[in-house]
Protein backbone atom coordinates (compact mmCIF):
# COMPACT_ATOMS: atom_id res chain seq x y z
CA UNK A 1 0.00 0.00 0.00
CA UNK A 2 1.41 3.40 -0.87
CA UNK A 3 -0.90 5.38 1.39
CA UNK A 4 -2.46 4.88 4.83
CA UNK A 5 -5.01 6.75 6.91
CA UNK A 6 -3.79 7.78 10.36
CA UNK A 7 -4.49 10.06 13.29
CA UNK A 8 -1.55 12.43 13.65
CA UNK A 9 -0.36 13.70 17.01
CA UNK A 10 2.48 16.05 17.93
CA UNK A 11 4.54 16.17 21.10
CA UNK A 12 7.86 16.59 22.81
CA UNK A 13 10.70 14.16 22.14
CA UNK A 14 14.03 13.95 23.92
CA UNK A 15 16.06 14.49 20.75
CA UNK A 16 13.82 17.40 19.70
CA UNK A 17 14.45 19.16 23.00
CA UNK A 18 18.19 18.46 23.03
CA UNK A 19 18.76 19.57 19.46
CA UNK A 20 16.67 22.71 19.98
CA UNK A 21 19.33 23.84 22.43
CA UNK A 22 21.94 23.47 19.69
CA UNK A 23 19.90 25.86 17.56
CA UNK A 24 16.79 25.74 15.42
CA UNK A 25 18.93 25.99 12.29
CA UNK A 26 21.20 23.09 13.28
CA UNK A 27 21.23 19.88 11.24
CA UNK A 28 20.53 17.95 14.45
CA UNK A 29 17.27 19.86 14.95
CA UNK A 30 16.02 19.11 11.44
CA UNK A 31 17.04 15.45 11.78
CA UNK A 32 15.15 15.18 15.09
CA UNK A 33 12.04 17.12 14.17
CA UNK A 34 11.32 16.71 10.46
CA UNK A 35 10.22 13.12 11.03
CA UNK A 36 7.09 11.02 11.32
CA UNK A 37 7.22 8.08 13.72
CA UNK A 38 5.05 5.21 12.51
CA UNK A 39 4.07 1.94 14.13
CA UNK A 40 6.21 -0.93 12.72
CA UNK A 41 3.12 -2.65 11.29
CA UNK A 42 2.01 0.59 9.62
CA UNK A 43 5.50 0.97 8.15
CA UNK A 44 5.16 -2.52 6.66
CA UNK A 45 1.70 -1.78 5.36
CA UNK A 46 2.97 1.42 3.76
CA UNK A 47 5.80 -0.64 2.30
CA UNK A 48 8.15 2.05 3.56
CA UNK A 49 11.54 1.83 5.21
CA UNK A 50 13.34 3.86 7.85
CA UNK A 51 14.65 7.11 6.45
CA UNK A 52 12.41 7.19 3.40
CA UNK A 53 10.51 10.44 2.92
CA UNK A 54 6.74 10.50 3.28
CA UNK A 55 4.07 13.11 2.66
CA UNK A 56 1.72 13.75 5.58
CA UNK A 57 -1.51 15.50 4.57
CA UNK A 58 -4.34 16.86 6.68
CA UNK A 59 -7.27 19.17 5.92
CA UNK A 60 -5.02 22.03 7.02
CA UNK A 61 -1.80 21.42 5.11
CA UNK A 62 0.84 18.96 4.08
CA UNK A 63 4.52 18.42 4.74
CA UNK A 64 7.30 16.12 3.65
CA UNK A 65 9.13 14.43 6.51
CA UNK A 66 11.30 11.36 7.08
CA UNK A 67 9.56 8.14 8.12
CA UNK A 68 10.96 6.53 11.24
CA UNK A 69 9.93 3.21 12.77
CA UNK A 70 8.58 4.02 16.21
CA UNK A 71 10.34 2.70 19.28
CA UNK A 72 7.31 3.66 21.36
CA UNK A 73 4.95 1.20 19.74
CA UNK A 74 2.41 -0.23 19.36
CA UNK A 75 0.30 2.67 18.16
CA UNK A 76 -1.43 1.38 15.07
CA UNK A 77 -2.68 4.16 12.80
CA UNK A 78 -1.31 6.87 15.05
CA UNK A 79 1.54 8.91 13.53
CA UNK A 80 3.78 11.03 15.76
CA UNK A 81 5.42 14.20 14.40
CA UNK A 82 7.48 16.07 17.05
CA UNK A 83 6.63 19.68 17.86
CA UNK A 84 8.25 22.05 15.46
CA UNK A 85 7.97 23.97 12.23
CA UNK A 86 7.19 20.89 10.14
CA UNK A 87 4.44 19.62 12.43
CA UNK A 88 2.84 23.05 12.63
CA UNK A 89 2.04 22.84 8.91
CA UNK A 90 -0.48 20.10 9.66
CA UNK A 91 -2.70 21.31 12.44
CA UNK A 92 -6.06 22.94 12.87
CA UNK A 93 -5.83 26.59 14.01
CA UNK A 94 -9.35 26.43 15.50
CA UNK A 95 -9.11 26.75 19.27
CA UNK A 96 -12.79 26.20 20.14
CA UNK A 97 -12.69 29.24 22.42
CA UNK A 98 -9.77 27.91 24.45
CA UNK A 99 -6.84 29.70 22.75
CA UNK A 100 -5.33 26.27 22.07
CA UNK A 101 -5.15 24.95 18.51
CA UNK A 102 -5.70 21.23 17.90
CA UNK A 103 -2.18 19.80 17.78
CA UNK A 104 -3.16 16.21 18.52
CA UNK A 105 -5.73 13.87 17.09
CA UNK A 106 -6.07 15.20 13.56
CA UNK A 107 -7.01 12.85 10.70
CA UNK A 108 -4.25 12.54 8.12
CA UNK A 109 -2.91 10.43 5.31
CA UNK A 110 0.68 9.27 5.05
CA UNK A 111 1.98 8.33 1.62
CA UNK A 112 5.34 7.38 0.27
CA UNK A 113 7.22 10.28 -1.27
CA UNK A 114 10.74 8.92 -1.54
CA UNK A 115 11.80 11.44 -4.16
CA UNK A 116 10.24 14.50 -2.51
CA UNK A 117 12.54 16.87 -0.64
CA UNK A 118 12.15 17.88 2.99
CA UNK A 119 11.72 21.67 3.15
CA UNK A 120 14.35 23.68 5.02
CA UNK A 121 13.33 25.94 7.89
CA UNK A 122 13.60 28.96 5.59
CA UNK A 123 11.35 27.23 3.06
CA UNK A 124 8.82 26.37 5.78
CA UNK A 125 8.68 30.05 6.82
CA UNK A 126 8.23 31.00 3.18
CA UNK A 127 5.41 28.44 2.78
CA UNK A 128 3.71 29.78 5.90
CA UNK A 129 3.86 33.34 4.57
CA UNK A 130 2.09 32.41 1.33
CA UNK B 1 40.51 32.20 34.14
CA UNK B 2 40.36 29.46 36.75
CA UNK B 3 37.71 26.76 36.78
CA UNK B 4 34.82 27.07 39.21
CA UNK B 5 32.16 24.53 40.12
CA UNK B 6 28.75 26.01 40.88
CA UNK B 7 26.58 23.60 42.86
CA UNK B 8 22.82 23.32 43.33
CA UNK B 9 22.17 25.26 40.14
CA UNK B 10 18.52 25.31 39.02
CA UNK B 11 17.83 24.04 35.53
CA UNK B 12 15.88 26.36 33.27
CA UNK B 13 14.56 24.04 30.61
CA UNK B 14 11.35 22.35 31.75
CA UNK B 15 9.24 23.32 34.73
CA UNK B 16 10.42 20.48 36.98
CA UNK B 17 12.82 22.98 38.56
CA UNK B 18 15.63 20.46 39.17
CA UNK B 19 17.95 22.25 41.59
CA UNK B 20 20.88 19.86 41.89
CA UNK B 21 22.97 20.72 38.84
CA UNK B 22 26.73 20.99 39.12
CA UNK B 23 28.13 23.36 36.51
CA UNK B 24 31.84 23.65 35.78
CA UNK B 25 32.81 26.97 34.19
CA UNK B 26 35.39 29.74 34.05
CA UNK B 27 32.96 32.62 34.44
CA UNK B 28 32.46 32.97 30.67
CA UNK B 29 32.17 29.43 29.29
CA UNK B 30 30.63 26.24 30.66
CA UNK B 31 32.80 23.17 30.21
CA UNK B 32 30.52 20.58 31.78
CA UNK B 33 27.14 20.11 33.41
CA UNK B 34 26.46 17.23 35.82
CA UNK B 35 23.39 15.72 37.49
CA UNK B 36 21.00 17.11 34.89
CA UNK B 37 19.07 15.18 32.25
CA UNK B 38 20.23 14.98 28.63
CA UNK B 39 18.25 18.11 27.73
CA UNK B 40 19.69 20.04 30.66
CA UNK B 41 23.26 19.10 29.71
CA UNK B 42 22.59 20.20 26.14
CA UNK B 43 21.14 23.51 27.36
CA UNK B 44 24.01 24.38 29.69
CA UNK B 45 26.81 23.32 27.35
CA UNK B 46 25.35 24.95 24.21
CA UNK B 47 24.93 28.52 25.43
CA UNK B 48 27.23 29.90 22.73
CA UNK B 49 25.62 28.03 19.84
CA UNK B 50 23.28 29.88 17.50
CA UNK B 51 23.61 33.08 19.58
CA UNK B 52 22.70 36.50 18.33
CA UNK B 53 25.68 38.68 19.17
CA UNK B 54 24.39 42.16 18.27
CA UNK B 55 21.01 43.91 17.95
CA UNK B 56 19.66 43.73 14.39
CA UNK B 57 17.45 46.04 12.34
CA UNK B 58 15.82 45.19 9.04
CA UNK B 59 16.86 47.62 6.35
CA UNK B 60 16.42 47.00 2.62
CA UNK B 61 15.03 43.49 3.26
CA UNK B 62 18.05 42.40 5.30
CA UNK B 63 18.80 42.22 9.00
CA UNK B 64 21.83 44.40 9.73
CA UNK B 65 23.74 44.97 12.95
CA UNK B 66 22.89 48.07 14.92
CA UNK B 67 23.18 49.49 18.44
CA UNK B 68 20.90 48.69 21.39
CA UNK B 69 19.81 52.33 21.39
CA UNK B 70 18.61 52.24 17.77
CA UNK B 71 16.99 48.82 18.20
CA UNK B 72 15.13 49.93 21.33
CA UNK B 73 13.99 53.11 19.54
CA UNK B 74 12.63 51.17 16.53
CA UNK B 75 10.95 48.61 18.82
CA UNK B 76 9.29 51.38 20.83
CA UNK B 77 8.08 53.15 17.67
CA UNK B 78 6.60 49.94 16.21
CA UNK B 79 4.68 49.23 19.42
CA UNK B 80 3.70 52.85 19.98
CA UNK B 81 2.31 53.20 16.45
CA UNK B 82 0.42 49.90 16.55
CA UNK B 83 -3.35 49.89 16.92
CA UNK B 84 -3.57 46.29 18.18
CA UNK B 85 -0.17 44.80 19.07
CA UNK B 86 0.30 41.33 20.50
CA UNK B 87 2.98 40.85 23.16
CA UNK B 88 3.66 37.12 23.11
CA UNK B 89 5.97 34.50 24.64
CA UNK B 90 7.07 34.98 28.26
CA UNK B 91 7.41 31.35 29.39
CA UNK B 92 11.18 31.23 28.98
CA UNK B 93 11.99 34.41 30.82
CA UNK B 94 11.94 35.56 34.43
CA UNK B 95 8.88 36.64 36.39
CA UNK B 96 10.51 40.06 36.72
CA UNK B 97 10.65 40.36 32.91
CA UNK B 98 7.03 39.21 32.60
CA UNK B 99 6.04 41.95 35.04
CA UNK B 100 7.79 44.50 32.82
CA UNK B 101 6.00 43.04 29.80
CA UNK B 102 2.61 43.63 31.40
CA UNK B 103 3.62 47.21 32.24
CA UNK B 104 4.48 47.67 28.56
CA UNK B 105 1.18 46.11 27.46
CA UNK B 106 -0.74 48.48 29.73
CA UNK B 107 1.10 51.33 28.03
CA UNK B 108 0.64 50.33 24.37
CA UNK B 109 -2.64 48.38 24.63
CA UNK B 110 -3.38 45.24 22.64
CA UNK B 111 -3.02 41.65 23.81
CA UNK B 112 -0.47 40.17 26.18
CA UNK B 113 -0.52 36.39 25.91
CA UNK B 114 1.93 33.74 27.04
CA UNK B 115 2.64 30.29 25.61
CA UNK B 116 0.10 28.80 28.04
CA UNK B 117 -2.28 29.64 25.24
CA UNK B 118 -0.78 26.80 23.18
CA UNK B 119 -0.09 24.30 25.97
CA UNK B 120 -2.07 24.26 29.22
CA UNK B 121 -4.54 27.06 28.50
CA UNK B 122 -7.39 24.50 28.57
CA UNK B 123 -6.09 23.32 31.96
CA UNK B 124 -6.53 26.80 33.40
CA UNK B 125 -10.05 26.99 31.98
CA UNK B 126 -10.78 23.65 33.64
CA UNK B 127 -9.39 24.85 36.97
CA UNK B 128 -11.53 27.98 36.77
CA UNK B 129 -14.62 25.81 36.34
CA UNK B 130 -13.90 22.89 38.67
CA UNK B 131 -11.09 23.89 41.06
CA UNK B 132 -7.91 21.94 41.68
CA UNK B 133 -7.04 19.44 44.44
CA UNK B 134 -3.31 19.89 44.39
CA UNK B 135 -0.11 19.61 46.42
CA UNK B 136 3.61 20.21 46.02
CA UNK B 137 5.96 17.78 44.29
CA UNK B 138 7.60 17.23 47.67
CA UNK B 139 4.37 15.77 49.03
CA UNK B 140 4.17 13.42 46.04
CA UNK B 141 7.78 12.35 46.59
CA UNK B 142 7.25 11.59 50.27
CA UNK B 143 3.74 10.17 50.30
CA UNK B 144 2.29 9.09 46.94
CA UNK B 145 1.79 5.34 46.59
CA UNK B 146 -0.05 5.64 43.26
CA UNK B 147 1.25 7.78 40.41
CA UNK B 148 -0.65 8.22 37.16
CA UNK B 149 0.82 9.84 34.06
CA UNK B 150 -2.04 10.60 31.67
CA UNK B 151 -1.37 11.96 28.19
CA UNK B 152 2.22 12.85 29.03
CA UNK B 153 5.59 11.25 28.46
CA UNK B 154 7.94 12.62 31.13
CA UNK B 155 10.83 10.36 30.13
CA UNK B 156 11.04 12.64 27.06
CA UNK B 157 9.50 15.91 28.24
CA UNK B 158 10.54 16.09 31.94
CA UNK B 159 13.28 13.45 32.09
CA UNK B 160 14.06 13.68 35.82
CA UNK B 161 10.46 13.89 37.00
CA UNK B 162 10.34 10.17 37.80
CA UNK B 163 13.67 10.16 39.64
CA UNK B 164 13.16 13.33 41.68
CA UNK B 165 9.46 13.25 42.46
CA UNK B 166 7.72 9.99 41.67
CA UNK B 167 8.45 6.29 41.15
CA UNK B 168 12.26 6.32 41.41
CA UNK B 169 12.51 8.98 44.13
CA UNK B 170 13.29 8.15 47.74
CA UNK B 171 10.66 9.79 49.89
CA UNK B 172 10.13 9.78 53.64
CA UNK B 173 7.24 7.31 53.55
CA UNK B 174 7.73 5.76 50.09
CA UNK B 175 11.35 4.77 49.84
CA UNK B 176 11.63 2.37 46.90
CA UNK B 177 10.03 1.58 43.55
CA UNK B 178 8.10 -1.26 45.21
CA UNK B 179 6.33 1.24 47.48
CA UNK B 180 4.57 2.86 44.54
CA UNK B 181 2.39 1.81 41.64
CA UNK B 182 2.63 3.55 38.29
CA UNK B 183 -0.23 3.72 35.79
CA UNK B 184 0.25 5.31 32.37
CA UNK B 185 -2.65 6.23 30.09
CA UNK B 186 -1.62 7.12 26.56
CA UNK B 187 -2.32 6.51 22.88
CA UNK B 188 1.21 5.15 22.37
CA UNK B 189 3.27 2.71 24.42
CA UNK B 190 5.70 5.47 25.30
CA UNK B 191 9.04 5.11 27.08
CA UNK B 192 7.20 6.19 30.23
CA UNK B 193 4.54 3.53 29.64
CA UNK B 194 7.28 0.89 29.52
CA UNK B 195 8.00 1.64 33.21
CA UNK B 196 4.38 1.27 34.26
CA UNK B 197 2.83 -1.41 36.43
CA UNK B 198 -0.30 -0.86 34.37
CA UNK B 199 -0.39 0.66 30.88
CA UNK B 200 -3.78 1.60 29.52
CA UNK B 201 -3.74 2.34 25.81
CA UNK B 202 -6.65 4.45 24.64
CA UNK B 203 -7.86 5.57 21.24
CA UNK B 204 -6.98 9.14 20.20
CA UNK B 205 -9.51 11.82 21.19
CA UNK B 206 -11.30 9.63 23.74
CA UNK B 207 -9.82 10.85 27.03
CA UNK B 208 -13.08 12.52 28.03
CA UNK B 209 -15.01 9.27 27.67
CA UNK B 210 -12.57 7.31 29.82
CA UNK B 211 -12.36 10.00 32.51
CA UNK B 212 -16.14 10.17 32.68
CA UNK B 213 -16.42 6.37 32.84
CA UNK B 214 -13.92 6.31 35.72
CA UNK B 215 -16.05 8.86 37.59
CA UNK B 216 -19.11 6.69 37.03
CA UNK B 217 -17.29 3.50 38.11
CA UNK B 218 -16.02 5.26 41.22
CA UNK B 219 -19.57 6.10 42.18
CA UNK B 220 -20.64 2.51 41.61
CA UNK B 221 -22.81 3.37 38.64
CA UNK B 222 -23.45 0.80 35.96
CA UNK B 223 -21.69 1.40 32.65
CA UNK B 224 -23.74 -0.12 29.86
CA UNK B 225 -20.86 -0.75 27.45
CA UNK B 226 -18.27 -3.47 26.98
CA UNK B 227 -15.46 -0.99 26.47
CA UNK B 228 -14.81 2.72 26.76
CA UNK B 229 -12.18 4.57 24.68
CA UNK B 230 -10.97 1.18 23.43
CA UNK B 231 -10.42 0.01 27.04
CA UNK B 232 -12.35 -3.06 28.29
CA UNK B 233 -14.88 -2.21 30.98
CA UNK B 234 -13.14 -4.62 33.37
CA UNK B 235 -9.94 -2.56 33.09
CA UNK B 236 -11.86 0.67 33.67
CA UNK B 237 -13.32 -0.76 36.89
CA UNK B 238 -9.95 -2.10 38.01
CA UNK B 239 -8.36 1.32 37.52
CA UNK B 240 -11.19 2.99 39.45
CA UNK B 241 -10.61 0.50 42.29
CA UNK B 242 -6.84 1.12 42.22
CA UNK B 243 -7.43 4.85 42.52
CA UNK B 244 -9.94 4.52 45.33
CA UNK B 245 -7.82 2.01 47.26
CA UNK B 246 -4.54 3.97 47.29
CA UNK B 247 -3.47 5.98 50.33
CA UNK B 248 -2.26 9.02 48.38
CA UNK B 249 -2.56 9.25 44.63
CA UNK B 250 -1.09 11.79 42.24
CA UNK B 251 -2.42 12.30 38.72
CA UNK B 252 -0.05 14.11 36.37
CA UNK B 253 -1.49 15.01 32.99
CA UNK B 254 -0.05 16.51 29.85
CA UNK B 255 -0.95 17.92 26.50
CA UNK B 256 -2.62 14.65 25.55
CA UNK B 257 -5.63 16.13 27.30
CA UNK B 258 -5.32 19.79 26.34
CA UNK B 259 -4.44 19.43 22.66
CA UNK B 260 -6.93 16.68 21.72
CA UNK B 261 -10.61 16.92 20.96
CA UNK B 262 -12.42 18.14 24.04
CA UNK B 263 -9.56 20.33 25.27
CA UNK B 264 -10.82 22.14 28.40
CA UNK B 265 -13.66 19.62 28.75
CA UNK B 266 -10.98 16.90 29.11
CA UNK B 267 -9.16 18.81 31.82
CA UNK B 268 -12.45 19.54 33.59
CA UNK B 269 -13.20 15.81 33.62
CA UNK B 270 -9.74 14.99 35.04
CA UNK B 271 -10.03 17.68 37.72
CA UNK B 272 -13.54 16.48 38.61
CA UNK B 273 -12.32 12.86 38.84
CA UNK B 274 -9.66 13.86 41.36
CA UNK B 275 -12.18 15.98 43.26
CA UNK B 276 -14.44 12.90 43.48
CA UNK B 277 -11.53 10.71 44.60
CA UNK B 278 -10.96 12.97 47.59
CA UNK B 279 -14.28 11.78 49.02
CA UNK B 280 -12.78 8.30 49.40
CA UNK B 281 -9.00 8.83 49.70
CA UNK B 282 -6.34 11.51 49.28
CA UNK B 283 -5.55 12.43 45.69
CA UNK B 284 -3.85 15.34 43.95
CA UNK B 285 -3.68 16.49 40.33
CA UNK B 286 -0.79 18.44 38.80
CA UNK B 287 -0.48 19.48 35.14
CA UNK B 288 2.91 18.75 33.56
CA UNK B 289 3.74 22.32 32.61
CA UNK B 290 6.37 22.61 29.88
CA UNK B 291 8.69 25.61 29.85
CA UNK B 292 10.56 26.53 33.00
CA UNK B 293 8.52 29.62 33.78
CA UNK B 294 5.23 29.11 31.96
CA UNK B 295 3.59 28.75 35.36
CA UNK B 296 5.28 32.02 36.39
CA UNK B 297 3.76 33.72 33.36
CA UNK B 298 0.31 32.73 34.68
CA UNK B 299 1.12 33.78 38.24
CA UNK B 300 2.47 37.22 37.29
CA UNK B 301 -0.26 37.87 34.74
CA UNK B 302 -2.92 36.92 37.30
CA UNK B 303 -1.65 39.11 40.09
CA UNK B 304 -1.12 42.11 37.80
CA UNK B 305 -4.17 41.89 35.51
CA UNK B 306 -6.49 39.42 37.23
CA UNK B 307 -6.17 36.89 34.38
CA UNK B 308 -3.58 34.17 33.67
CA UNK B 309 -3.15 34.50 29.88
CA UNK B 310 -4.84 35.95 26.76
CA UNK B 311 -5.31 39.37 28.34
CA UNK B 312 -6.56 42.22 26.14
CA UNK B 313 -5.70 45.71 27.44
CA UNK B 314 -6.93 47.66 24.43
CA UNK B 315 -9.84 49.23 26.31
CA UNK B 316 -7.55 50.44 29.10
CA UNK B 317 -8.69 47.65 31.43
CA UNK B 318 -8.00 43.90 31.27
CA UNK B 319 -10.35 41.56 29.37
CA UNK B 320 -9.98 37.76 29.28
CA UNK B 321 -11.89 35.85 26.66
CA UNK B 322 -9.88 32.97 25.13
CA UNK B 323 -10.89 32.46 21.53
CA UNK B 324 -11.22 36.23 21.23
CA UNK B 325 -8.29 37.67 23.18
CA UNK B 326 -5.85 34.77 22.63
CA UNK B 327 -2.84 35.29 20.36
CA UNK B 328 -3.42 32.43 17.92
CA UNK B 329 -7.10 33.31 17.42
CA UNK B 330 -6.31 37.00 16.96
CA UNK B 331 -3.61 36.23 14.39
CA UNK B 332 -5.78 33.66 12.60
CA UNK B 333 -8.37 36.42 12.14
CA UNK B 334 -5.61 38.80 11.00
CA UNK B 335 -6.40 41.51 13.55
CA UNK B 336 -3.02 42.42 15.14
CA UNK B 337 -0.79 44.96 13.39
CA UNK B 338 2.47 44.40 15.31
CA UNK B 339 4.07 41.81 17.58
CA UNK B 340 6.60 41.79 20.38
CA UNK B 341 7.91 38.26 20.88
CA UNK B 342 9.93 37.58 24.01
CA UNK B 343 11.71 34.22 24.34
CA UNK B 344 9.49 32.29 21.98
CA UNK B 345 9.28 31.13 18.37
CA UNK B 346 5.68 31.49 17.16
CA UNK B 347 6.65 31.55 13.46
CA UNK B 348 7.76 27.93 13.91
CA UNK B 349 4.98 26.76 16.18
CA UNK B 350 1.80 28.63 15.27
CA UNK B 351 -0.46 26.78 12.83
CA UNK B 352 -0.05 28.02 9.27
CA UNK B 353 -3.15 30.25 9.24
CA UNK B 354 -1.96 32.17 12.32
CA UNK B 355 1.71 32.23 11.30
CA UNK B 356 0.81 33.69 7.90
CA UNK B 357 -0.73 36.78 9.48
CA UNK B 358 2.04 37.05 12.07
CA UNK B 359 4.55 37.15 9.21
CA UNK B 360 2.56 40.03 7.70
CA UNK B 361 3.15 42.43 10.61
CA UNK B 362 6.33 44.03 11.97
CA UNK B 363 7.83 41.74 14.64
CA UNK B 364 10.14 42.83 17.46
CA UNK B 365 12.02 39.81 18.85
CA UNK B 366 13.85 39.55 22.15
CA UNK B 367 15.72 36.23 22.24
CA UNK B 368 19.18 34.88 23.01
CA UNK B 369 19.27 32.62 19.94
CA UNK B 370 18.40 32.63 16.24
CA UNK B 371 15.01 31.21 15.37
CA UNK B 372 12.67 31.48 12.36
CA UNK B 373 10.88 34.24 14.33
CA UNK B 374 14.04 36.32 14.80
CA UNK B 375 14.89 35.81 11.12
CA UNK B 376 11.48 37.22 10.13
CA UNK B 377 11.65 40.19 12.53
CA UNK B 378 12.02 43.92 11.90
CA UNK B 379 14.00 44.32 15.11
CA UNK B 380 15.99 41.66 16.95
CA UNK B 381 17.30 42.40 20.43
CA UNK B 382 19.62 39.70 21.83
CA UNK B 383 19.24 38.84 25.50
CA UNK B 384 20.95 36.93 28.29
CA UNK B 385 19.82 33.38 29.10
CA UNK B 386 17.77 33.19 32.32
CA UNK B 387 19.23 30.94 34.99
CA UNK B 388 22.61 30.78 33.24
CA UNK B 389 23.68 34.34 32.38
CA UNK B 390 21.21 36.30 34.48
CA UNK B 391 19.16 35.62 37.61
CA UNK B 392 15.40 35.63 37.95
CA UNK B 393 12.37 34.20 39.72
CA UNK B 394 10.74 31.15 38.10
CA UNK B 395 7.79 28.95 39.10
CA UNK B 396 7.95 25.18 39.22
CA UNK B 397 5.15 22.92 37.91
CA UNK B 398 3.49 22.93 41.35
CA UNK B 399 3.65 26.71 41.83
CA UNK B 400 6.72 26.77 44.07
CA UNK B 401 8.77 29.90 43.33
CA UNK B 402 12.52 29.38 42.81
CA UNK B 403 15.37 31.86 42.38
CA UNK B 404 17.25 30.86 39.23
CA UNK B 405 20.87 32.02 39.52
CA UNK B 406 23.41 33.65 37.28
CA UNK B 407 26.22 31.14 36.69
CA UNK B 408 28.35 32.78 33.99
CA UNK B 409 28.55 36.26 32.47
CA UNK B 410 26.56 36.83 29.28
CA UNK B 411 28.53 37.50 26.09
CA UNK B 412 29.95 41.04 26.06
CA UNK B 413 27.29 43.73 25.70
CA UNK B 414 24.31 41.37 25.99
CA UNK B 415 21.57 42.65 28.31
CA UNK B 416 18.86 40.93 30.32
CA UNK B 417 15.19 40.80 29.27
CA UNK B 418 14.35 43.09 32.22
CA UNK B 419 16.84 45.75 31.06
CA UNK B 420 15.62 45.52 27.45
CA UNK B 421 11.92 45.77 28.35
CA UNK B 422 12.61 48.60 30.80
CA UNK B 423 14.40 50.52 28.04
CA UNK B 424 11.48 49.97 25.61
CA UNK B 425 9.00 51.18 28.27
CA UNK B 426 11.05 54.32 28.88
CA UNK B 427 11.30 55.02 25.15
CA UNK B 428 7.53 54.52 24.60
CA UNK B 429 6.84 56.90 27.48
CA UNK B 430 9.24 59.45 25.99
CA UNK B 431 7.50 59.15 22.59
CA UNK B 432 4.19 59.82 24.34
CA UNK B 433 5.61 62.73 26.31
CA UNK B 434 5.15 60.88 29.58
CA UNK B 435 7.62 60.39 32.38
Amino acid sequence: MSRIEVTVISGRSLSQARSRELGKFSDEYARSVAICELDPEDMKELDSIDGQNVRVTTDFGEVIVRAVTSKQAPHRRVAFVPYGPWASMLFDPATHASGMPTLKGVKATVEKAADAKIATLQEITHMKAE
Amino acid sequence: MSKTISENVICTFCASGCDDLEITHNGRDISSARNGCAISVSRFTSTKQSRISRPLLRTKERLRETTYLKAIDRAARILNNARYPVLYGWSQTSSEAISKGIELAELVGGIIDNTTTSCHGPTILGVQDVGEATCTLGEVRHSADLVIYWGCNPIHSHPHHTTRFTIFSKGRFRKTRKDRKLVVVDVRRTDTAKLADRFIQIQPNTDYELLTALRAALKGEEIEQDSVAGVPLETVEELADMMADCEFGALFFGLGLTMSAGKHRNTEAALALVRDLNYVTKFAIIPMRGWFNVRGANEVSTWQTGYPYAVDLTQGYPRFNPGDTSAIDAFTRGEPDAALVVASDPVSHFPKAAARNLLGVPIVSVDPKRTPTTEASEVVIPSAIIGIETAGTIYRIDGVALEARKVIHPPPGIRSDVEILDAIIKRVKALRGRR
